[in-house]
């Protein structure tokens, strides 16, 4: 780090005692990447960045005159007033010093991925979107395939607005929060060009068994199999060993892929003789459980966990974690007891002789 | 689930062996004629036992299906009082096993059962390893006396010894005597069998059962490989062959080793060079007891041990000169296999969550891990070595009835039930005595050509997996890890019934033996005999295999069974080898031809033909 405020840094300078510098999402991908998981690289303006901007700017003061006195349940009022101070974020400059420093990490960026204006995603990772009752309900916004350094700085300052929107500023207000005492941070992202994409939980979500993995995948984006829109390919593997218990191939009728001119990802048909055909192959499934058994380890609990293979790079480094957050059903609850009154072998033996095995 | 009623099916006679019943004990039998005996079978459900039983039974071989009828249950319900559990009751149609689980119904009665099963258990659970020691004390001193029994020649005239030590006793009644100290080693053999079993299986069952409460997807073969012992007694075997193959090399004498496949050609040839002869002498300190293991699963007359085919360890000790001369690693990797087992242990252990479970887990598998060695171990000493003496004993009986005119050949002696066998030996030495024709020289020869048209038959009938009446609940231990009967193994069952024709499969399910995944061509070996034929990388797809099979498995990729469990020989060394296994698929030999590709998923127990 440059120094102790910095307005730009890499994820991996980052680890989850960040959150206040470069907001919980940003955080959690330093986290991950200094645990040792392959995560698409990327870079934070921080809440440094944010706070010299909206000072340099002159927008910080007039934002809380134009918020004075206003009611929270008067959305009329509130929409206007999100409305000009978002199009001020949007429209006023950014220090030269800022652009440079935007502008150099995006080069470098995509000098390390050995793509030209490599497409990124831009979205905003809030300081506190994770504490439990404290949800901004900012947007929070995430523009997908980005290129160049224009389109860079725009989607920056739109992610930057997300926090000004009526529904955010009438919570904000609600719950007593001082607006200069919001920050904002954007993290920008390789795009992961993902052939295929699911998400894996560290624990069976059926049946709370945390000897396994379980790997959901589609092709394309993980969007398919997130919303629930197709049955993905379902696996489970053998935490301990990393065998594939478990491979159920199904019928995906569609998958999501960019849309180079809208830059949006899209449901599209896959077609029709690849819809049996099996997602990911039986390494790559492997070597994700052994990353997901790497993430839980770190983490210390089970793990639910998004993930993407990238078309665009070769075999052995082309698995990516998106995204990495607790298990929360099965995690809080206990794990099935099996021991017996006793707890001495005999006892147990006894005990289960006298129930025996149900067999219908 | 619905089953066949048993009568139903015993009630269609296979045309041309009518009368069978009488190649068996009539106590197999399921009746018609007694209206209380006849419910019961009714209301009771019968599974067919493919485990032991691939095929339909001769009538001699009987004799180890009911030495385990006795012994099995008579440990669980008269010696050890397990609680809820009687014996396990047997019958037969046309030829092959059908058996059930007998529970004890009263509650009350089995409240009574518990004191004496926690004293009574307890006393061997605790003090296992001092026990197990004087087993072996036992079984050995048994197959001592059993190689040192005589069956003696009935000579023309007694030697003169008779009258000079005034013995007072002839050859004709130490035949007579012999025979039955035969069978009754043979039953002894089998008491002590399952001395140790019936409790073995207990606690590696509810091991098994307590880590999958845990652990509801972990596959049965990662809890066999927590407690499995590395050095088995049944691997000293194929050890024997890579010491052999070792010798060769080291003195010199590999080539010569290695000039036939005929035994008796290698064996002259050896006897020529001086070297050979140490070579010799080494392969004879190995010989006893160790080529004493059967060649199958020991159960069946036709069994053969390596010592009466001495081709087949041949094969075995050129494929590992073959290796070591490519410079390949024989050595079981114990060391490796040692540390996996370790690991896989830890890991699963660290993913328990409660202190209460975490205790109950060490405990159930330190007990498990003491009574496991003789779940395997106890193979070779009754099963292998025992059987191939006794099978070989008997063959001696064969060859005087066959010299008295009552059987053609030696190996029909297996057509007769033993206790005819024992009325034929007083027909031949009443006659012998007396000088006249025994009467079976002209009632047993036509018997024998018929009993064999209808075990011909009877191969060729396909036995219902169960019949009968599901229970709701299994308390046998035996029953649920041994013949995995279970809800989901009866649905199979039920569903297998179904397939009418057999090229049209394309999919066989079996237990998940060894994990991985492999593709490759097919090779249908029914015995061991043919394993010669296994070229590098096949899929082997037997019966069953046991220690005799071992060198094949340094050869193929990966190995299916028509029977066995995930502690079956195959699962066990496929796991040390590291390739997939599926194993019990029931009808694999059945299905697959030598030379279909198949992808073999030993992780989750498929495979898969491609047509």
């Amino acid at each position: 780090m440059e120094s102790m405020n910095p307005m730009v840094c890499w994820f991996e300078e980052c680890n989850k005692d960040s959150i206040d510098l470069v907001g919980g999402k940003c955080a959690s991908l330093g986290e991950l990447i200094n645990a040792g998981v392959r995560v698409p690289p990327g870079f934070a303006v921080t809440t440094h960045g944010y706070a010299r901007f909206m000072r340099e700017a002159g927008i910080q003061s007039e934002v809380n005159g134009l918020l004075k006195g206003l009611d929270h349940q008067d959305m009329e009022r509130l929409e206007e007033a999100s409305r000009i101070i978002r199009e001020m974020i949007e429209s006023r400059p950014i220090s030269t010093e800022m652009e440079d420093l935007i502008a150099e990490s995006y080069r470098k960026l995509s000098v390390r991925c050995c793509v030209p204006a490599v497409p990124v995603a831009v979205r905003s990772s809030a300081t506190a979107e994770d504490l439990p009752g404290a949800s901004f309900a900012g947007q929070q916004d995430t523009y997908l395939w980005i290129r160049g350094v224009d389109s860079v700085m725009h989607h920056v300052r739109r992610c930057i607005s997300s926090l000004y929107t009526g529904r955010a500023i009438a919570y904000r207000m609600k719950m007593g929060f001082d607006h200069d005492q919001v920050a904002i941070s954007v993290g920008i992202q390789k795009m992961a060009n993902s052939f295929t994409a699911g998400v894996m939980f560290t624990i069976h979500p059926g049946n709370g068994d945390r000897s396994v993995i379980v790997i959901d995948s589609n092709f394309g984006f993980g969007e398919s199999v997130v919303s629930g829109e197709v049955t993905p390919d379902h696996f489970v593997v053998n935490k301990v060993t990393l065998d594939i218990l478990e491979r159920t191939i199904s019928q995906k009728e569609i998958c999501y892929t960019v849309d180079t001119k809208t830059q949006t990802s899209q449901a599209m048909e896959v077609p029709f003789e690849r819809q049996k055909v099996q997602s990911i192959i039986d390494d790559e499934v492997t070597e994700l459980a052994w990353m997901g058994k790497q993430i839980e380890k770190h983490y210390g609990r089970p793990m639910d966990i998004e993930w993407a293979v990238d078309k665009d790079l070769p075999a052995g480094g082309n698995i990516f974690i998106l995204q990495a957050r607790p298990e929360t059903v099965w995690s809080t609850k206990q794990q099935e007891s099996g021991a017996k009154a006793g707890g001495s072998a005999m006892d147990y033996i006894l005990s289960s002789l006298l129930t025996g095995k149900k067999v219908s | 689930m619905k089953f066949p009623v048993p009568h139903d099916v015993k009630a269609k006679t296979i045309p041309g062996t009518e009368g069978w019943e009488r190649m068996y004990p009539y106590q197999y039998q399921f009746v018609t004629d007694d209206p209380v005996r006849n419910q019961y079978e009714k209301e009771t459900f019968w599974f067919y036992d493919g485990l032991h039983y691939p095929e339909p039974l001769y009538p001699f071989d009987t004799i180890w299906d009911e030495a385990w009828f006795l012994a099995l249950s008579q440990y669980n319900n008269r010696i050890f009082m397990v609680p809820p559990v009687r014996g396990v009751d047997h019958r037969m149609i046309n030829g092959y096993v059908y058996i059930s689980p007998v529970p004890v119904k009263n509650p009350e009665e089995i409240g009574s059962r518990v004191p004496h099963f926690m004293e009574r258990a307890g006393h061997y659970y605790k003090n296992w390893d001092a026990l197990e020691a004087k087993w072996k004390v036992k079984m050995e001193a048994t197959i001592r006396e059993l190689e040192a029994l005589e069956i003696p020649r009935l000579a023309d005239m007694e030697d003169i010894s008779v009258v000079t030590d005034a013995l007072g006793e002839s050859k004709g009644y130490h035949l007579l005597k012999n025979y039955d100290d035969l069978i009754n080693l043979g039953i002894k053999c089998w008491q002590y069998h399952f001395e140790f079993l019936n409790l073995g299986y207990a606690a590696y069952v509810f091991f098994l059962d307590f880590v999958q409460k845990l652990f509801p997807s972990i596959p049965a073969q990662r809890v066999t490989q927590m407690i499995s012992g590395i050095d088995v007694i049944m691997y000293q075997p194929d050890e024997e062959l890579k010491k052999l193959a070792r010798r060769a090399i080291e003195l010199g004498v590999d080539q010569a080793v290695c000039f036939s496949q005929e035994w008796t050609d290698v064996e002259a040839g050896l006897k020529k060079l001086p070297k050979g002869v140490e070579w010799l002498t080494s392969l004879n300190l190995s010989r006893e007891p160790w080529f004493q293991v059967s060649t199958g699963t020991g159960w069946f007359h036709h069994d053969r041990c390596w010592n009466d085919q001495m081709n087949v360890p041949l094969s075995g000790i050129q494929t590992y000169i073959g290796k070591i001369r490519q410079g390949v690693n024989i050595e079981r990797p114990t060391e490796k296999v040692r540390a996996e087992r370790d690991r896989i242990t830890a890991e699963y252990r660290g993913l328990i969550e409660k202190e209460e479970d975490r205790k109950q887990f060490d405990e159930l598998l330190g007990c498990a891990k003491t009574v496991f060695p003789y779940v395997e171990n106890h193979l070779f000493y009754v099963e292998h070595w025992f059987h191939s003496v006794f099978w070989n004993k008997m063959r001696e009986v064969a060859v005087i009835l066959k010299e008295h005119g009552v059987i053609h050949d030696v190996e029909d002696v297996w057509l007769l039930r033993r206790d005819e066998i024992k009325q034929a030996l007083w027909d031949v030495v009443t006659a012998w005595a007396t000088g006249v024709t025994p009467r079976g020289t002209q009632t047993w020869p036509k018997e024998i050509v018929w009993r064999k048209d209808v075990m011909q038959k009877f191969k060729e009938w396909s036995a219902p997996p169960a019949i009968g009446t599901a229970p709701e609940v299994i308390q046998e231990p035996f029953t649920i890890v041994l013949w995995g009967v279970t809800n989901k193994s009866l649905a199979d069952w039920a569903s297998v019934q179904e397939v009418k024709d057999p090229d049209s499969i394309t999919e066989l399910k079996g237990f998940a033996g060894s994990p991985g995944i492999i593709e490759g061509k097919a090779r249908v070996c029914r015995t061991v005999s043919e394993v010669g034929q296994l070229q590098e990388g096949e899929i082997l797809v037997a019966p069953t295999t046991s220690p005799s099979w071992a060198p094949a498995f340094a050869k193929i990729g990966a190995c299916i069974t028509d029977v066995g469990g995930v502690m079956s020989h195959a699962a066990i060394v496929c796991r040390e080898y590291g390739m997939p296994a599926v194993v019990g698929t029931g009808h694999a030999t059945k299905i697959i031809k030598t030379g279909m590709m198949l992808r073999v998923d030993g992780s989750t127990g498929a495979v898969t033909i491609a047509r």
